[in-house]
């Protein structure tokens, strides 16, 4: 479990995010969702210890974040798996060394039993036959499904994903989502997903931190966030043409009965 | 202000470099890669400048001497003593600054706008010294380089004078010969030890913390080369007063 305390940010003299106060469950697909700006990639980042709150505690558990010692932290850091809004994956290597890096870095297993774990955590993204391509050489989509691969390969208890599956197409959107699911609670992992994505909301939408403008303006999950009565969610929400017209039947339905 | 403000980050970011190694199996692999790009493939055009440069500087020396009463010898002597004391540790330092310096900074710099930094940090993984270290540790083998090219210069030089019909052979190596002082050649290579470390480290504190986008990649390498430069040429004059007067 993280759970996050009167959390501050800000750049300049630009307040970010302002006294976020919330806690994204062990075993659950939490998800941040917001409109683009509201700060659901600064808020991952403060979350990561990437950029440092000028107020405000992150726990891991029962550990204070910013109380952690620097080995606390490597040690944490070790099973954290995180996926980039932009991949950043290692533009040296080749889908097969990002993939291997993690395991390299902190596993003992050979080559041979490193490589099986690769392919088959690139099996469950989707992606076969890319292992000695360079990221250059491979669609935006694809790098982020090998960011993924790279996120979970080493089993982390926490992983966080900024925008999966922005980029890619609504069919392997729907399966990064049931792998993130289906894995997260497989390893019982403390999952945190930023992300707009209406139908990943439905999906995997365990529970929900809506951001506006940073700071938390509702919180719930996906059997209860179409009858939230902020202002904020329900445009969100009804934002698609889609939505807004089972909305208006939901309410014709409801007048009628 | 801004300048110590700088040079305080600088020699941070040295201490971060030189903690918490990683893996030493994986830094193993890196520094090969690093003498690869860093070293190996600075050969060529060290060679290609090293030969021309002493050919010239041995065409200019003899042109220079019009009297008969100079013996002939001292266009030997005067390309030895110019290519082993600056020509081949400190211009080839400031060309490399140019070629090994942006490269090193535009390629971490990149790593630091597309966000694989922050990616390794995520890991647990001291970005510093995954990225700088092995750097430093390739560029020992700088002087090699140094080396070559002051053998490369000296021969360049004999080659210009003799087929160009301005010495013979024999007072050309004889001049060459003639009151070696071996401490020059160590002077040489503790500037050329303390180039490399500049190599190193500049460059990469410049791509480490740069801030913007791909357009400001390319400013930082620019900046890095300028840097680069005017502190090899000031540590340069440090030594020199230090180590010859
Ligand atoms: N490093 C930074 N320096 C200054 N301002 C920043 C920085 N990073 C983000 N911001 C600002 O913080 C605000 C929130 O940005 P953030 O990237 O968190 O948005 P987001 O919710 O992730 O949006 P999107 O859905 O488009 O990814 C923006 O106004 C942005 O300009
Ligand atoms: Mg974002």
């Amino acid at each position: 479990m993280i759970r996050v305390n009167q959390l501050y940010k800000s750049f300049g003299s630009a307040t970010i995010l302002k006294d976020i106060n919330t806690s994204f469950e062990q075993g659950k697909t939490n998800l941040i969702i917001g409109s683009s700006g509201s700060g659901k990639t600064v808020f991952l980042k403060c979350l990561l210890g990437l950029f440092q709150p000028e107020q405000g505690e992150i726990y891991y558990g029962k550990q204070a974040f910013s109380a952690m010692t620097r080995n606390q932290k490597k040690d944490l850091r070790e099973h954290i798996g995180m996926v980039f809004q932009g991949g950043a994956l290692f533009d040296s290597m080749t889908v097969e060394e990002n993939v291997m890096f993690p395991l390299r870095m902190y596993s003992n297993q050979n080559q041979r039993e490193m490589l099986e774990r690769v392919n088959t955590v690139l099996d469950r993204v989707n992606l076969q036959n890319a292992n000695k391509k360079f990221p250059s050489e491979i669609s935006g989509g694809m790098q982020k499904r090998v960011a993924i691969a790279r996120a979970i390969v080493n089993n982390p208890r926490y992983l966080f994903c900024d925008e999966p599956n922005s980029g890619l197409d609504p069919k392997t959107s729907m399966v990064i989502d049931n792998l993130i699911k289906e894995i997260t609670s497989e390893y019982n992992m403390t999952t945190i997903i930023n992300t707009h994505d209406m139908n990943s909301v439905m999906e995997i939408g365990q529970n929900i931190v809506f951001l506006k403008d940073g700071q938390v303006a509702w919180q719930g999950n996906a059997s209860n966030i179409f009858d939230a009565s902020e202002q904020s969610v329900i445009d969100f929400v009804y934002s698609s043409n889609l939505f807004k017209k089972i909305r208006g039947i939901q309410q014709q339905s409801k007048g009628t009965t | 202000m801004k300048y110590f403000k700088e040079i305080g980050a600088y020699f941070l970011m040295l201490g971060q470099v030189f903690s918490r190694p990683t893996k030493p199996s994986v830094m193993r692999e890196l520094i090969f890669k690093e003498i690869e790009e860093l070293i190996l493939n600075s050969l060529g055009i060290v060679i290609f400048i090293s030969f021309f440069v002493g050919g010239v500087v041995s065409i200019q020396t003899a042109l220079n001497i019009n009297s008969p009463l100079i013996p002939e010898m001292l266009v030997g002597y005067a390309t030895r003593q110019s290519v082993i004391l600056e020509f081949a540790p400190t211009f080839i330092s400031i060309i490399m600054a140019g070629k090994i310096g942006s490269f090193i900074t535009s390629s971490i710099g990149s790593m630091r706008v597309t966000e694989q930094i922050d990616a390794l940090e995520v890991m647990g993984i001291n970005s510093l010294n995954y990225l700088v270290f092995p750097k430093i540790i390739a560029l020992l083998l700088y002087p090699f380089i140094i080396g070559m090219s002051m053998f490369l210069g000296i021969f360049g030089g004999w080659v210009a004078s003799v087929y160009g019909g301005f010495t013979s052979s024999t007072a050309f190596i004889e001049g060459v010969q003639s009151d070696f002082v071996s401490f020059h050649l160590t002077y040489a290579f503790i500037k050329t030890l303390v180039f490399a470390f500049i190599l190193a480290t500049v460059p990469s504190f410049q791509g480490y913390y740069m801030k913007g986008g791909a357009l400001e990649v390319g400013k930082a390498s620019t900046y890095s080369f300028v840097w680069t430069s005017v502190i090899i040429i000031l540590a340069n004059y440090v030594i020199t007063t230090l180590l010859l007067s």
